[in-house]
């Protein structure tokens, strides 16, 4: 069979959690077996709305120690049903945490594991396409152990609607093997997100910066505009790496993947790992005084000129039309 | 066991090409063409070799640079050391590219072998993924061959005041910061944003021309490359399976048709103000 590892929150399969089970569910559906589901420390009504999405077995592990977020314990658990089971291959969302759970599950076990997979063609040799630069290139590859190990690249594949009335999988419950070594890196302690204003990652306007905002002061203009349409103000990483905004405020490969409704890119050139982190954004205009430059083939709308006259006019012809 | 506050601290670091605004591939589609492109220390890592250094700089000790690459990464070696790190370490393929399994079986037998000639390192540090691969488990791999603690996506390291444990933290998912707290030795997986890395200076570049580089030569490919040293691992390290294997890279379908141009300067500010309107961004 098949085993899907679903990460959880509140009583729901996460969001990449269901689009890994859904790429689970198709290599089962493949290879004609069934799909099952490993769910830790979970309440049981998000284990009964696996059925909805195909699974036929939860696996189950209610201990404490897993409630809280311990790589090692949380791989040990997977690797516990793996021996049970002997599945074809374990899938688990390319989500921070299940890239980093899946490769302790490799590395323990001596197998290797496709990070940010695709899609995925089984077969005497199993064929794969995953994401390299964060989905900027792709590689086919072959992945061939007794039991392939592989994470779903967030937002690739599409998860499954929920069928209204799926059957609840039959639960087993098991008590995972944990060793003192696999519970030494685990949350001690958290601190909650202290937001002030609208967060870059949920707004659903964003104006960015790039080089061409000229200096840390230059932002000003932007948060200009952004104040005036309820916005939020982030940058690529050359103006992080300058100094000019924090990292946090990085939209990029290794900064933050936004999804808003309108991304203003204030200029930027449009380097490939900035696209990475804004290309999900459901419109993109660029301003810029290169009609050529690289974001122009992925912006939906451009204005051609320099941001310092042209971000202002904007905020005031938008406060002209509200006075 | 240490004696005093000193640290000794090793990153491990992969050469990355800088990509620019579009990605141009050879001609047998297995590489990216970096003909025209120069190359860096990947960004998490790059912040890794930072945090090494003012480790050092704070508690005293000593740093080390290792990569696993071709001859030209002792580029990103000598960029390192330009910064402060103390020594370099290649070990240099012969230009082919390695998965990370037989990656990460090299550098634990490279550490275990440095370890036994000049001490234990306090702490070790990679990047949470590298920027081409994407493989997300080097760290993981060499962590459990060595028997110690592991945590990724480190923005913040601190150590306790008796200085036998590292703490770090890390975003949480949905926000907010989860801690952990790990004894030394230990290994952390460190993410872009946990520092600002300082730009090397003319004489410190001078002073990295100046060191030696400790070159160890692999094979041409991973297999028959393993067997540094003897090193026993808890995890079969050396019996692991390579993979996954590179067939052919390809570039992804274009998604998007290119930019209409709704105007230019400062004069285009109404044409924007209707296309806000029309899409229903702006609340009138």
């Amino acid at each position: 069979m098949v085993i899907a590892f679903v990460e959880h929150a509140g009583g729901e399969p996460d969001r990449l959690s269901l689009e890994a089970l859904a790429l689970a569910r198709g290599i089962a559906g493949e290879l004609g077996v069934p799909l099952d589901a490993i769910v830790l420390g979970s309440d049981a009504e998000s284990v009964a709305r696996l059925g909805r999405y195909g699974v036929g077995l939860a696996h189950v592990a209610t201990d404490a120690r897993l409630d809280d977020y311990a790589p090692a314990a949380w791989a040990a658990a997977i690797r516990g049903v793996i021996s049970v089971r002997a599945p074809a291959a374990v899938v688990a969302a390319g989500s921070e945490r299940g890239n980093e759970v899946l490769a302790h599950v490799a590395a323990r076990l001596g197998l290797p594991m496709s990070a940010n997979t695709i899609e995925v063609t089984p077969g005497e040799s199993w064929q794969l396409v995953r994401q390299r630069w964060a989905g900027s290139l792709l590689e086919d590859a072959t992945l061939d152990a007794s039991v392939r190990l592989l994470t779903v690249a967030p937002h690739a594949v599409e998860a499954d609607p929920a069928v209204q009335a799926g059957p609840a999988p039959t639960v087993t419950r098991f008590a995972p093997e944990l060793e003192p070594a696999d519970l030494v890196a685990r949350v001690v302690s958290r601190e909650a997100k202290t937001s002030a204003g609208v967060s870059l990652s949920d707004a659903k306007i964003v104006v960015g910066g790039g080089r061409g905002v000229g200096s840390a002061e230059g932002f000003a203009r932007l948060e200009e505009l952004a104040g005036l349409l309820g916005g939020a103000v982030g940058g690529s990483r050359v103006v992080t790496s300058l100094g000019w905004r924090p990292h946090s405020d990085q939209i990029g490969q290794t900064g933050l993947r936004i999804a808003p409704d309108l991304y203003i890119a204030c200029g930027i050139s449009g380097a490939i790992q900035h696209i990475v982190g804004c290309k999900a954004a459901k419109r993109i205009l660029a301003i810029n005084t290169d009609p050529e430059s690289p974001i122009m083939a992925v912006a939906d709308y451009a204005v051609i000129g320099d941001l310092s006259t042209i971000v202002p006019a904007i905020s005031a012809e938008i406060e002209l039309r509200r006075a | 066991m240490r004696v005093g506050a000193a640290m000794n601290i090793l990153v491990c670091v992969k050469r990355v090409p800088q990509t620019g605004g579009r990605i141009v591939l050879t001609a047998d589609g297995q590489a990216i063409d970096t003909k025209f492109l120069g190359h860096t220390i990947s960004p998490h890592e790059e912040c890794g070799v930072e945090e090494a250094v003012r480790i050092v700089e704070k508690e005293g000790g000593s740093s080390a640079v290792l990569t696993l690459g071709p001859a030209e990464a002792e580029e990103q070696l000598r960029d390192a050391m330009a910064i402060g790190i103390d020594r370099a370490i290649l070990l240099e393929t012969g230009g082919t590219e390695w998965d990370p399994v037989s990656t990460a079986g090299v550098i634990a037998e490279t550490i275990e072998a440095q370890e036994a000639a000049n001490g234990e390192f306090d702490l070790i540090l990679f990047g949470n993924e590298a920027a081409d691969t994407g493989d997300y488990q080097v760290g993981v791999r060499v962590a459990t061959a060595l028997g110690r603690p592991i945590i990724n996506g480190i923005k913040e390291i601190w150590f306790s005041d008796s200085r036998r444990e590292v703490l770090a933290r890390r975003e949480a998912p949905g926000g907010g910061w989860e801690t952990y707290d790990l004894p030394l030795p230990a290994i952390l997986g460190v993410k872009e944003g946990l520092n600002l890395p300082r730009y090397p200076s003319v004489p410190g570049r001078l002073r990295a021309k100046k060191k030696d580089v400790e070159r160890v030569a692999l094979g041409t490919s991973p297999s028959g490359a393993l067997g540094l040293g003897a090193g026993e691992d808890a995890a079969g390290v050396d019996s692991a399976i390579p993979g996954p294997t590179k067939r052919r890279l390809r570039l992804p379908a274009e998604e998007r048709t290119a930019a209409e141009v709704i105007g230019h300067g400062p004069e285009a500010a109404p044409a924007v103000v209707d296309l806000l309107q029309r899409i229903g961004v702006l609340a009138k």
